[in-house]
């Protein structure tokens, strides 16, 4: 998350759209300085530069103060959430057209108290001038409104895909993962080498794969390749934890070449490990499982370890796959977590499946 | 007589190259046993009563801390405390509380140089205690554990817990807790007539609580001062703290004594 300086004046916002609504004002008052100096340029006699300027910066500023940060005030009127506030329902819509007119009306206002004119009378003497520029401005804040909803889509969509990245690549490379492989790997070197290269080698994955799925551009990954990755973390854990860890891993080969989201059951790996079997004395077991039940792929990670009773804690990383199974396949996926004190966890995934299983000779 | 250690470390590997290294930079060191987690580490060093004890922080069962904190409690009192040496593989803030008390640590993997330093450290506390000068353990230990984190600032303080008792939520005001107690996965939460449990860590209650207010005496038991009747000590020697509205005795341990002196 960048956490811009919230700007003063717009305090009485809540915190999460001051900045946004900072950079919106900002926009605004530019394109209402060009269009007073285009009005200006193009007809000088009936455009005098000043009240030009008035009535640009009024209209536009009445208009953005209730589209945009009143649009945020009534945000529980306008059933709208952070992070965008907004929502095409037909309550936003109505409340977005009056506020250009209302807007409208009250920027003309102080454009007239301020030029002692009055572009009601406008109306009277030159309807056709008085439409045009109220269409006119209606078009430009509607442009407006249309441009910075589609910007801050945009815009927030890409921040939570670096986010999840960034959560990720935080996850795997944990520092105590690290440096414990590291110094394991140190005292093989001395001891026994060539367990000592293939410890380097699994790590060697490990670290490619974690990097590789935490790029924008991830390749297509499959179930086999996410086992395999499962294996090398799971091999690592093996050579620090001892006889403390055992550890199984079950895919039906008609499954291998199912596509996956890269290191989606990694979290749930390392919950069990972290969570499960970390704080056991004995240790346990951890036992991960691809299966085929009617039209869905079941994947689910058990463990043996010390459990945890009541909902899982902060930590767990579930929130995290979860964000992921919503970005990759909407509501058609689930993740369901139970766990008791003494008795160990259990996570299954159920997701939609995506190609024809191979039927079995 | 050549000096004895202990070493509590889960990972075998590590474990074992440890006990290699300190072969090599100590050869007179005997190495007694290795522990794989915290409840075993802390029954053999008290069966063992080694000069030397290495901890690693993360561990099953009690952390490389918790074994410490028991064992500066259930060590015979007149006795100096092993010389302890933390060993962690990334824990900053842990880090940082061991620098500020003077207290020895190893980071994993852990360098033959570094480890030169740490055996000469720990032979010069030998040597002293030998000699029978004051030794610093127990004080240090204590320094570093009553270190706790940054309390919180007092309007995000804790007025209410809230406890679900089967189908039903239980409010106690902060107001009338007396006692809160670390139970396995639970915290008790204890008032003059009522007891509640509590999943939330004793660790993350505390830290919402006025440390004025609220006053550690053992690992895991925290009384509300000014419902502190009497502290009185026992034949074994040690200190044991009474409350006005509740019957029981609450064990004060050695390295929280220092709170309770005379005016």
């Amino acid at each position: 998350m960048t956490h811009n300086p919230s700007p003063w004046w717009l305090r009485w916002l809540p915190a999460d759209s001051r900045a946004s609504v900072q950079r919106r004002a900002l926009v605004v008052w530019g394109v209402a300085a060009v269009i007073a100096l285009v009005q200006h340029g193009l007809k000088p006699a009936e455009h005098e530069l000043l009240p030009s300027f008035v009535y640009s910066y009024a209209i536009s500023t009445s208009i953005w103060f209730l589209s945009d940060p009143m649009r945020i005030v009534l945000r529980r009127w306008l059933q709208v959430q952070a992070p965008y506030y907004w929502r095409f329902s037909p309550a936003t819509m109505a409340y977005l057209v009056l506020a250009i007119l209302l807007g409208y009306a009250l920027g003309t206002a102080v454009g007239d108290a301020y030029t002692a004119r009055s572009t009601w009378a406008l109306l009277m003497l030159s309807p056709e001038r008085f439409w045009g520029f109220l269409v006119w401005s209606l078009a430009v804040s509607g442009a407006f409104l249309f441009y910075f909803y589609h910007r801050e889509k945009a815009h927030a969509l890409e921040q939570l895909a670096t986010e999840t990245r960034l959560k990720l690549l935080e996850s795997q490379l944990e520092p105590h993962m690290l440096f414990n492989t590291l110094a394991n790997l140190r005292a093989l070197i001395a001891t026994d080498p060539p367990r000592a290269i293939d410890m380097l080698d699994r790590l060697n994955a490990y670290l490619r794969a974690t990097l590789a799925a935490s790029r924008a551009d991830a390749q297509a990954h499959t179930l086999a390749r996410e086992f395999e990755r499962l294996d090398d973390y799971l091999a690592l854990m093996a050579v620090r934890m001892g006889p403390r860890l055992r550890y199984r891993l079950n895919l039906p080969p008609e499954l291998a070449a199912h596509p996956l989201p890269p290191l989606l059951l990694q979290p749930l790996v390392e919950n069990a490990i972290r969570h499960g079997l970390e704080p056991a004395v004995a240790g346990g077991e951890i036992e991960v499982e691809a299966a085929q039940e009617g039209g869905a792929l079941r994947l689910t990670v058990r463990d043996s370890g010390v459990g945890h009773d009541g909902p899982p804690q902060a930590g767990f990383g579930l929130t995290q796959v979860r964000e992921r199974l919503q970005t990759a396949y909407g509501n058609a996926a689930q993740l369901d977590w139970r766990s008791a004190a003494g008795h160990g966890s259990q996570a299954t995934l159920t997701l939609p499946l995506q190609t024809p299983a191979t039927p079995r000779p | 007589m050549n000096a004895t250690a202990l070493i509590a470390e889960d990972e075998p590997l590590l474990a074992a190259a440890l006990q290699a290294e300190l072969a090599r930079a100590w050869p007179g060191l005997r190495v007694l046993a290795t522990a794989g987690d915290g409840d075993t580490a802390l029954s053999q060093a008290l069966a063992l009563q080694p000069d030397l004890l290495f901890l690693d922080i993360r561990m099953p069962g009690l952390s490389g801390l918790e074994v410490a904190e028991e064992l500066a409690d259930a060590w015979p009192s007149g006795q100096p405390l092993p010389v302890l040496v933390f060993a962690t593989a990334y824990d900053q803030y842990a880090v940082k509380a061991f620098e500020a008390q003077a207290l020895d640590y190893l980071l994993k993997p852990v360098q033959a140089e570094r480890l030169a330093v740490t055996v000469q450290r720990a032979q010069a506390a030998l040597a002293r205690r030998r000699q029978g000068l004051d030794d610093p353990t127990l004080q240090r230990l204590r320094a570093l554990l009553a270190a706790a984190p940054e309390p919180a600032p007092a309007h995000e303080r804790l007025r209410v817990i809230q406890a679900s008792v089967g189908q039903t939520l239980r409010l106690v005001p902060v107001d009338e807790v007396l006692v809160l107690q670390a139970a396995d996965k639970y915290v008790r939460v204890l008032t003059a007539q009522d007891e509640l449990l509590v999943r939330t860590p004793l660790k993350e209650l505390l830290a919402r609580l006025d440390p004025e207010a609220f006053w550690p005496i053992h690992r895991g038991t925290v009384l509300r001062a000014t419902a502190i009747e009497r502290v009185e000590r026992t034949e074994a020697g040690r200190l044991v703290a009474r409350l006005r509205q509740r019957p029981e005795p609450w064990p004060v341990s050695r390295l929280h004594e220092a709170r309770f002196r005379a005016m």
